[in-house]
């Protein structure tokens, strides 16, 4: 009985962050069909749904805030993120102020590119 | 017993944070090339959200299923255990099979890899996620298989949790694929 009621529980955990999960893929959905916000605040708020969805699934769904769940892994799980985020945003960041690293404006950046493109590899 | 078992979690583990880096470079490669559409169309004539939004659900119900059948090996409950599986792999197909009619659809109408350099990124990080699906489903009808062929618990558990934390970690990185790509390119 007891046994039944801690299964209950563990499956109602699970369609609590089913519904929240869904719930948020909706709303963004919602969102990005019919939206007033400029670009620029639509990108944040986009991003932040996913970042929350990101916590609801890693916390509901990967159990890495539960104590049977070894420590290391909430520590590597968090450790690689933050090297990821560094990878992908520097990455974006370089690539799309290429012009202004280069001393050249964004037409003089393309005819260089386009002027290497042509004497191959 | 119990020594395997933390050795096979770590080394999975490990593979699955290497893999987050390999699906990290192909979201900053997708990022960048975006906007080169060598004068074709872009990410809001070509995709389709409501398809999308579909696709989504479909992928997230499979992984909270996979979450039950985890929660029904875990209580020794071989009959619902099936059962969840069964539904996670069906789901898995109906995804994958979705995600093939949109490449399918795309490639026909001459918006394929070979088109432009956005398409080639949006091929390449969308397809690196599809081949996981495809690689997954095949490991859970193994499991099934397994679970006929010998039918030890112990084991059982030990291969599912391993699959079902695979199963999650696809479903958190199609979260990212949904926004950066689809909603992102479609806005």
């Amino acid at each position: 009985m007891q046994k039944t009621r801690e299964y209950r529980r563990q499956q109602l955990r699970y369609a609590y962050a089913y519904v929240m999960a869904g719930a948020l893929s909706i709303a963004v959905y919602a969102l990005a069909v019919d939206s007033a916000f400029t670009d620029t605040m639509f990108a944040v708020i986009v991003l932040f749904a996913a970042a929350l969805q990101l916590y609801i699934q890693s916390r509901y769904f990967l159990h890495l805030d539960d104590k049977e769940v070894p420590r290391w892994r909430l520590l590597s799980y968090l450790f690689t993120w933050f090297t990821l985020l560094i990878i992908a945003v520097g990455s974006v960041w370089i690539m799309n102020h290429l012009n202004y690293n280069m001393g050249m404006s964004p037409e003089q950046v393309d005819q260089y590119m386009n002027s290497q493109s042509l004497k191959g590899f | 017993m119990v020594a395997k078992r933390d050795k096979a979690q770590l080394g999975f583990w490990l593979y699955l944070m290497t893999d987050s880096m390999l699906f990290t470079s192909l979201f900053a490669t997708y990022m960048i090339l975006r906007n080169s559409t060598n004068g074709g169309p872009g990410g809001s004539e070509l995709f389709s959200m409501s398809f999308v939004l579909v696709e989504t659900l479909i992928l997230l119900t499979s992984s909270y299923v996979c979450g039950l059948a985890n929660l029904a090996i875990h209580n020794g409950r071989k009959k619902e255990f099936v059962m969840y599986l069964g539904a996670t792999i069906a789901l898995g197909i109906a995804f994958l099979t979705m995600e093939l009619t949109e490449f399918g659809k795309l490639i026909a109408e001459g918006h394929g890899p070979q088109a432009s350099a956005f398409l080639s990124a949006f091929f390449t990080l969308v397809g690196t996620h599809g081949l996981h699906i495809t690689v997954g489903l095949i490991w859970a009808m193994v499991l099934i298989w397994a679970l006929y062929r010998q039918g030890r618990q112990e084991d059982i558990l030990r291969k599912f949790s391993l699959f079902a934390v695979f199963w999650h970690f696809l479903d958190i990185v199609w979260i990212f694929i949904f926004t950066i790509v689809y909603v992102m390119g479609v806005k």
